[in-house]
């Protein structure tokens, strides 16, 4: 009987660690990996043909629903071409508040990432840690649009309402006594700033107790250093973006080199990796946390001292007041053709991209000065980051599959679309 | 237009002459046009000179053209009665399975490859964009060879718009279901979708049908032109955009 050496594998996409539906079909020799050749689509939900079906600002939503970890970064992507095509400007005053719920879409990305990365890889605490913080966050994005997570918050123009001035309470129930309630209202009083505010200062301690437990761990070590490993050049070539790029050593960060909104006044460093492997990518994603923080609390200290508009006063694109709609003939006609047809975008083509948490996110936008996109393109990080699979897990063992998906932070929303 | 992508533009004017059939700057951002023939001899230049030093291709992806500018509701005619309705079921909207689109202009290229490159040294990007010489079996050359990342981005473009691309190592379908048939986001592929799928209790096992919904338009595609978009001078402003 002649002996068999290679074997066919098949991996999901109902695994718990392909981190949704990725169907990754390896060719075995023994335990270690001769090829990976990741099956993906089938979540495909052809958002784009979708868009081009849709008013343009009834495709915000869809855009939550691409990556559906990191919601918002997604809508700033699409809203700032629309701008981009309108020429629209934006009150600085919601500038700020895009930047601060991009860096809080980040903090709430990253802590997903650390908890499902460390889970595959067997530290089953990180979880738990990563979502009491993520709780918080999620409370924001309720606080200031009524979801926890497909918020549907950035419009064209601006932002959809002011931050709110109260945080909603939890009530006691049969689950949840009056202790614990007013346990959890504590730092509820006030403001959603404030409350921000606090989260800002009690985070950074948080980031040490996740370091705490994984950057000096031995299992954590052995399972990351030297896994993965993509060079500096290679990075660029397979197309890599955001922190598997900077992980390799490229320095570059949409945030600093090609500034949008308020990015070009915040403080905030970029962290760069040296040997391109999975332990760096960590590092580097973790003090991205940290700087996110540094950003969160930059903004939260301007928006205190400085009401204003969140939302452009031109009424072609924005909806007009609800009084003004009342009262006023030209209002309600702005009212009317909004939200019945929508406006037309001048002809163009634009692609704007942004830092978005895990990679680049780039939106290629054809208009043909319909009401409607003629062509939407969505760039998404993940696609690029998937593709380097093969090369990424090939010389591997089977196990460090698990931590290569981890590393590279799949998520299923955006690269089937 | 700034100074270092006004260079830029000159740059690519200079360098490769006659070969750019078109280069369009609008809102900061180049946009070049060049052959399917010459894609090949630009894209490794445009990676390897120093002056360009495009290191990366961001992203690639496919575009058909053939109904741009098509509108599903046009209100020249208004009378007694209202407007008319947008209900035409010859636009995209509505299609279903075996409806054929209006005829479009058979001359005109239809399928594009547009590809976004992004220069790190030298912090520029660039569109360019190939079209596609025959309509009915589009083909362009692939670029995998000289950026790794063009894998799977032309297997998206042939899966979705059936761009082949000559010379690709795997050209397979990439997010379409095992089996698909057709190339779903051409303009004349409707939005409803041609089969749908459900288990039969009978069969017992998973089978195809013809979609049973009826397509409709919520939103009729319109192009406006009215005082909405005409600026404090009077002028209208996607007339100079246009321009």
């Amino acid at each position: 009987m002649p002996e068999i050496k290679n074997y066919t594998l098949n991996f999901g996409p109902q695994h718990p660690a392909a981190h949704g539906v990725l169907r990754l079909v390896l060719e075995m020799d023994g335990e270690v990996i001769e090829r990976a050749d990741p099956h993906v689509g089938l979540l495909h939900r052809a958002t784009e043909k979708l868009a081009e079906s849709k008013p343009y600002n009834q495709s915000i939503g869809y855009m939550d629903r691409l990556d559906y970890v990191s919601m918002m970064c997604n809508e700033h992507g699409y809203v700032l071409a629309i701008e981009k095509l309108l020429q629209l400007d934006v009150p600085i005053r919601a500038q700020y508040i895009r930047v601060m719920f991009d860096e809080i879409t980040r903090i709430l990305n990253h802590l997903m990432w650390i908890g499902t990365h460390a889970l595959d890889v067997g530290a089953m605490t990180m979880f738990l840690y990563a979502f009491r913080e993520r709780e918080d966050l999620m409370d924001m994005y309720e606080a200031v649009s009524g979801a926890r997570m497909h918020a549907g918050y950035y419009r064209p123009g601006g932002v959809a309402r002011d931050l709110p001035d109260s945080m909603p309470q939890f009530e006691a129930n049969k689950w949840r006594s009056q202790k614990e309630a007013d346990r959890l209202n504590e730092n509820r009083q006030s403001s959603l700033l404030d409350f921000i505010e606090d989260f800002c200062q009690r985070f950074p301690k948080y980031v040490d107790e996740y370091e705490t437990l994984l950057t000096d761990n031995r299992i954590w070590k052995q399972r990351t250093v030297g896994i993965g490993v993509v060079s500096a050049e290679r990075a660029l070539q397979l197309g890599f973006t955001g922190p598997m790029l900077r992980g390799s050593g490229v320095e570059w960060d949409l945030r600093k080199k090609q500034p949008y909104e308020v990015y070009a006044d915040m403080d905030f460093d970029i962290p760069v990796g040296t040997s391109g492997d999975s332990y760096d990518r960590y590092l580097v994603r973790m003090e991205e946390m940290r700087q996110s923080n540094r950003i969160i609390k930059q903004c939260a200290d301007w928006l205190k001292k400085n009401p204003g508009i969140v939302l452009s006063k031109n009424h072609k694109v924005t909806p007009p007041r609800r009084e003004e709609m009342k009262a006023d003939m030209e209002g309600l006609i702005h009212h009317f053709k909004l939200f019945s047809e929508g406006y037309c975008v001048p002809e163009g083509e634009v692609y704007t991209a942004i830092e978005h948490p895990k990679g680049e996110f780039g939106i290629y936008l054809i208009a043909d000065g319909t009401n409607k996109p003629y062509r939407l393109k969505i760039r998404a990080p993940g696609f690029a980051h998937l593709s380097s699979m093969n090369e990424m897990a090939q010389g591997h063992m089977l196990a460090d599959v698990v931590a290569i998906i981890g590393t590279q932070d799949i998520v299923f929303g955006e690269i089937d679309r | 237009m700034s100074d270092s992508l006004k260079q830029q533009a000159e740059a690519l004017q200079n360098h490769f002459g006659d070969k750019i059939q078109n280069l369009v700057y609008q809102f900061d951002e180049i946009t070049i046009d060049i052959t399917a023939a010459d894609l090949i001899e630009v894209s490794t230049a445009l990676r390897d000179e120093t002056d360009f030093a495009y290191e990366q291709l961001m992203d690639l992806c496919g575009v058909d053209y053939s109904q741009l500018g098509q509108v599903e509701w046009e209100t020249d005619k208004s009378s007694s009665t209202g407007f008319s309705r947008g209900v035409e079921a010859t636009t995209m909207g509505h299609l279903t399975f075996g409806d054929e689109l209006e005829a479009q202009d058979a001359e005109a290229l239809r399928f594009a490859s547009v590809m976004h490159l992004i220069s790190y040294s030298n912090n520029h990007r660039l569109r360019v964009r190939v079209f596609a010489e025959n309509n009915d079996f589009p083909v362009v050359p692939s670029v995998t060879d000289i950026w790794s990342s063009a894998n799977w981005y032309e297997r998206e473009s042939f899966d979705l718009f059936g761009i082949m691309y000559s010379d690709h190592p795997d050209l397979r379908r990439i997010l379409t279901d095992y089996g698909f048939v057709g190339h779903p986001f051409r303009k004349d592929f409707p939005l409803i979708g041609n089969v749908e799928m459900r288990y039969d209790p009978e069969q017992k096992r998973v089978i195809y049908e013809p979609v049973s919904i009826d397509p409709r338009v919520l939103v009729p595609r319109v192009k406006r032109d009215d005082h909405r978009y005409l600026d404090e001078a009077g002028t209208d402003e996607q007339q100079e955009a246009a321009e």
